[in-house]
Parts: C-alpha cells; structure tokens; sequence
C-alpha cells in the first residue's frame, strides 16, 4: 500500500482539498488513493467497529457519498501524546486517511498557521459551521482558580471548551487526560484538572481514553458518524461500546496461561521468557476495558501485554490513582504506609482479635463465674 | 454449682442450623480459593491445564450458594421462630434489650462474675450479626460486580450498574479483600465467644447449632 502514501496534513491544503463540495472518496482519488485501497479501508474500519463483513459496502458508499466535515482539534493540558500517536501511526494507516479525509482547520501541533491567523481560523470555523463541525480535545482542562492554569491565545481552556464543544457536532474526548482528567488530575490535582464532559457538561462527549488513545478507534468513530450520522452507542463511562465493550482480560492472547495457572513470578523469569500470564506483576487487564489486545498499536503488530508488560489500566477513569501501584494486584489501603498491602493488614486484624481472646479466655479461666440461676434467667 | 434442674428448649430451627453450616462451608472454601485467586500459585504444567478455571468456577458456585443461603437467613427472619426473628437482631431499641446487652457487656469486660442466660441470641451477638450481614452485603455485591464485568452488557451487569458508577474495579477488589478479613476477624470472636459461653453457660451452647436444642433455668412455652 506503499503507492498511497500520502503527505502530512499540514501542508496540503491545496485549494482542490478545500472544495467542500467533493466527496470523501473524490478527495482520495485527488491523492493518489486507489478504489482497492479505499475498498480495503473501508473493510478494515468496519472489522475496527466490530461490524460484521458484510457491512463493509455500506460504509463505502457512505464515504462515497459524505462530504467533508470541518475538524478543530484543541490541545489543552496533555502532553500531545494522542497528536503523536496518530501522527506516528503507520503508514498509510487508517488514520491519516481520516486526518485526510477530514478537513483539520485547526490544530495547534500540526497547523501551519500561527497566532492571531490560528486563532482567527477556529473562530470562522465555529461561527460558519456550528452545529456541524467536529471537535476533538486532546488534554484536560484545568478549573481551579477560573481555570488560569490553561490559556491559549488569551482564553481559557475552560472557556474555549465551552465555545467549541457547545457548537460541535459532536465531541471527541481523545486520550484519558480529555476523558476523566488523567495524569493531570492525579492526586493532588494541582489545576483541579477535569474531562471534557465535567467541565461542558451539556456537549455532545464521545470518550475515547487511553494513554495515549488508538488512532484506529478514533478514525472508526469518525467513520461511524460519517456512514450512521450518529454517535457510537456508549458505555456508562461515554466509551464507544466497539471499542470498550469488552475486558482487555477476556481478549488477552495470555488468559489460557491465566486459566492454567502459569504465571510471571518474577521479571525475566522462565515464565516471563514464555509469554506466561502477568497477573502477579500487577496486570490490569481484568480491571480494563479497551480494545487493545484484538486492534493493537503498529500495524497491529504489538501493543503493551503482548510484548511482556502488564497492562496499565490507562483506558479507565483517573487511572493514575485507581491503578497505583502498577505492578502490584491490589491498591495501597488509604493511611497506612505503602509497603501495606491489604492481606498484610487483615492478617494483623486477625492476630490482634486472637491475641485479645486468648488473654481474655485466660482471665476468663481463671475466674469463678456464678452459672445462670433463678434470678438471672431470661425472662 | 447449681443442682437443679433446667428445660430442654427447641431454639434453632432445622432451615437456620443448614444456613449456618451452609455459610460455614461456603466461607471456608470462598476464602480458600479466594486466596489463590489473589495470589495465584503457578500450579499448571501446560498451558492446556485449567487450575484457576477450576479454583475460579469453585469460587463461583460457592458464591453462589453462599448468596443464595444468606438471602434464605435474611427471609427466614421474617418467617421463622422468635429467636430467628429480625427483631432478636436489634436489641438497642428496646428497654429490655438494652438491659440484656448492658449486662452481657458487662459480663464480657470481667466487670461481674454473674453469667447471664440467653435462650435465643446473645444481644451482643446480635448486634455484631448485623454488621457481619452488611460485610456479607459488600462481599456479595463486590464479588458480583467483579464477576459480571465478563459479560458487560449482560443482566447481572446492568443490574449492578450502580456499583460501577460508584466504585472503581480495584477499588471493589480491595474492599474483597479487606471483607475477607474482617469476616475471619468475627470467626475468631464468634468461635471463641460459643465457646466461653458452653463452658460458662451450661446451656449446650455449641452443641445448639448441631441439635437445635438448648437447656435453660427459664421454662419454655
């Protein structure tokens, strides 16, 4: 697929590509994108919304058909590892076909534009396409103190999220930092950094955590809106079910290890060396939900359990607290120190309650209680 | 020592003696197999062995049962005898309860050498059968929750959902745990509470789980 390599987006903004009025298919056909290249990412998007095969041609003709929508992707408090992730995707990976196929107006990473120019582009975007423009966060956004923590070009990322998200068609919360807060919104919170959906809570908010989120669940959520003109249905956390609907335990290429009983005692190991199960390293996959085992990063070459590190649980709300400590089982028990583990405690709870009976039970052997008589009975 | 002669009372039903036998078994094996799923043992040779699909499916069905036995206890308070009754479970909000338990308290802190009789529940016992029931209510809820989370989607999932919105995952596992814990904490105190009181009580009280009879100064009905 090497022939359809295509250029950054960044700079091919060519006046042909800002015809609004081409479909997405023409678009591709502009860039060099063969039919059987586009057929063939039509089927792969499909599989990635865990649609049977047979709704593959529906998608094409969606696509065929669909025209552009407007994209603005704001970059807030993040560390731009989602940016990267889908810049850094292979090559031509699903993804770039959507950055492709999307009219990306706006981007703080990959924009050309700067300053005022940038600034001035976004507001026309949202003034001349509300209601109907896509947008995606990338980042939390920082509400202490009016939300000071955060600006861009004078505004507050609080008060630029209210303005795009309210108009948007439709909200991407791309990465956990946009999801829940993430990383940033690790205790103590400094920034009193919260999601997308917290901080605008009346906006359309499609979840796609992760750290950083998969860039094919992203391009298969565009893709859905594109050919359904809906959002995915969503989990209780404002996931797409296609892509969180399912434990990262039960999809793991290790659980027959786990089944079994073969474990990784220690790292390197022989067990480690064989692929066995990372549940005693401290594994989050049975505590995860999230795609990764079945659409996996690189071409889908690799992703974190496969290549012998335990999942870190990173698609979940404030993962970085709940999820702590990484490779032990259980979390720490609040005020104790942090070499406590739970059991440790119980079994100190146990102890002490023995080592209290017994010295109650020798006190009590050795005194001489009067037995129940006619004036202590029950009455 | 008392010569005289005391009654032979009926006090445990035949359903409440199987419940608490039932709890027994099922807490001994969930504790059991639910130390090894906390920290599993390598014990399989092949990856075409299945040792925690077993240990886990004992779990399981012990899970189960033990739901199944402590819904049963919960309805028989309900339907059963006076002593089973849930009112026997709440002695603080009657004066005579209140009595009882002082005194029982008081017995239990060494402060009187008069041990006091109890055809039914001790009072104090009651009172901490209440708090164990709540630790039973968060093992069953927990457990189920980090049950459920193979099927999402599913009834039991669904039907749980305000677990999930209210805890994490890790969270509900630790809370598992430290639920073990606490209920061995009880076992402690409860074994040794029936059995300072046998030996104190002359009533046949442990021997009362297995019979259901006790033996008392006061006269059955």
């Amino acid at each position: 697929m090497s022939t359809t390599r295509t250029e950054p987006c960044n700079d091919t903004r060519g006046d042909a590509l800002r015809n609004e009025d081409l479909s997405i298919s023409q678009i591709l056909k502009e860039r060099g994108v063969s039919r059987r290249d586009f057929l063939k990412f039509c089927s792969t998007v499909t599989a990635a919304l865990a649609l049977p095969p047979s709704f593959a041609p529906s998608v094409a003709q969606a696509l065929d058909e669909v025209k552009r929508p407007p994209l603005v992707w704001l970059e807030f408090q993040g560390c731009t590892g989602d940016s990267e992730a889908l810049l850094r995707s292979a090559n031509p990976t699903v993804g770039e076909i959507v950055l492709d196929i999307l009219s990306v107006d706006y981007h703080e990473t990959i924009m050309a534009a700067a300053g005022h120019q940038a600034e001035a582009a976004l507001d026309k975007t949202i003034t001349d396409y509300k209601g109907k423009y896509f947008a995606v966060i990338e980042g939390s956004i920082p509400m202490k103190d009016g939300g000071v923590y955060g600006c861009v070009g004078g505004k507050s990322n609080l008060e630029r999220a209210r303005q795009v998200c309210g108009g948007a068609a439709a909200t991407i919360a791309i990465g956990n930092c946009a999801s829940y807060g993430g990383i940033p919104a690790a205790a103590p919170n400094p920034t009193g950094a919260v999601g997308v959906k917290e901080a605008v809570p009346g906006a359309t908010v499609i979840n796609l955590p992760g750290c950083p989120c998969n860039a094919d669940n992203l391009t298969a959520t565009i893709v859905h809106y594109l050919v359904f003109n809906k959002i995915p249905a969503l989990d209780g956390h404002g996931r797409p079910l296609f892509a969180y609907g399912k434990r990262i335990h039960d999809n793991c290429e290790r659980r027959p290890h786990f089944d079994a009983g073969q474990y990784v005692e220690k790292w390197g190991d022989e067990g480690h060396r064989k692929g066995y199960c990372l549940y005693k390293m401290g594994c989050k996959g049975p505590a995860t939900f999230h795609n990764c085992p079945t659409q996996r990063y690189n071409e889908k070459t690799a992703w974190p359990i496969g290549s012998g590190h335990p999942c870190v649980g990173c698609a979940e709300p404030q993962f970085w607290d709940v999820m702590s400590p990484m490779y032990r089982r259980l979390p720490n028990v609040p005020g104790f120190g942090i070499e406590h583990t739970a059991d440790a405690i119980g079994l100190g709870l146990a102890a002490g309650a023995a080592g209290a009976f017994v010295v109650h039970g020798a006190l009590s052997a050795m005194r001489k209680d009067k037995e129940p008589g006619e004036d202590t009975k029950e009455d | 020592m008392s010569d005289r002669c005391k009654f032979k009372q009926y006090v445990w039903e035949l359903p409440l003696r199987w419940f608490h036998w039932i709890n027994v078994l099922a807490i001994v094996v969930l504790s059991g197999t639910g130390f090894l799923i906390g920290h599993p043992v390598t014990l399989g040779a092949s990856a075409s062995d299945y040792a925690m699909g077993w240990i886990r499916l004992i779990h399981f069905v012990a899970a189960y049962t033990f739901t199944v036995s402590v819904a049963s206890r919960v309805v028989w308070a309900f339907i059963g005898n006076e002593h089973a009754s849930w009112r026997a479970f709440f002695p603080m909000f009657s004066a005579k309860g209140r009595e009882k338990l002082r005194h029982m308290v008081r017995y239990y802190t060494l402060q009187t050498h008069q041990v006091p009789e109890t055809v039914g529940h001790n009072p104090l016992a009651t009172t901490a059968y209440f708090f164990l029931f709540l630790v039973y209510l968060g093992m069953i809820l927990t457990g189920f929750a980090m049950y459920a989370t193979h099927a999402p989607g599913g009834i039991m999932f669904k039907s749980l959902g305000f677990m999930y919105s209210h805890f994490t995952l890790q969270g509900m596992r630790l809370a598992h745990h430290l639920g073990m814990w606490l209920i061995f904490g009880f076992v402690i105190n409860h074994i040794y509470s029936a059995w300072l009181m046998d030996i104190k009580e002359h009533g046949g009280e442990i021997s009362s789980m297995f019979s259901g009879y006790k033996f008392t100064v006061k006269k059955g009905d």
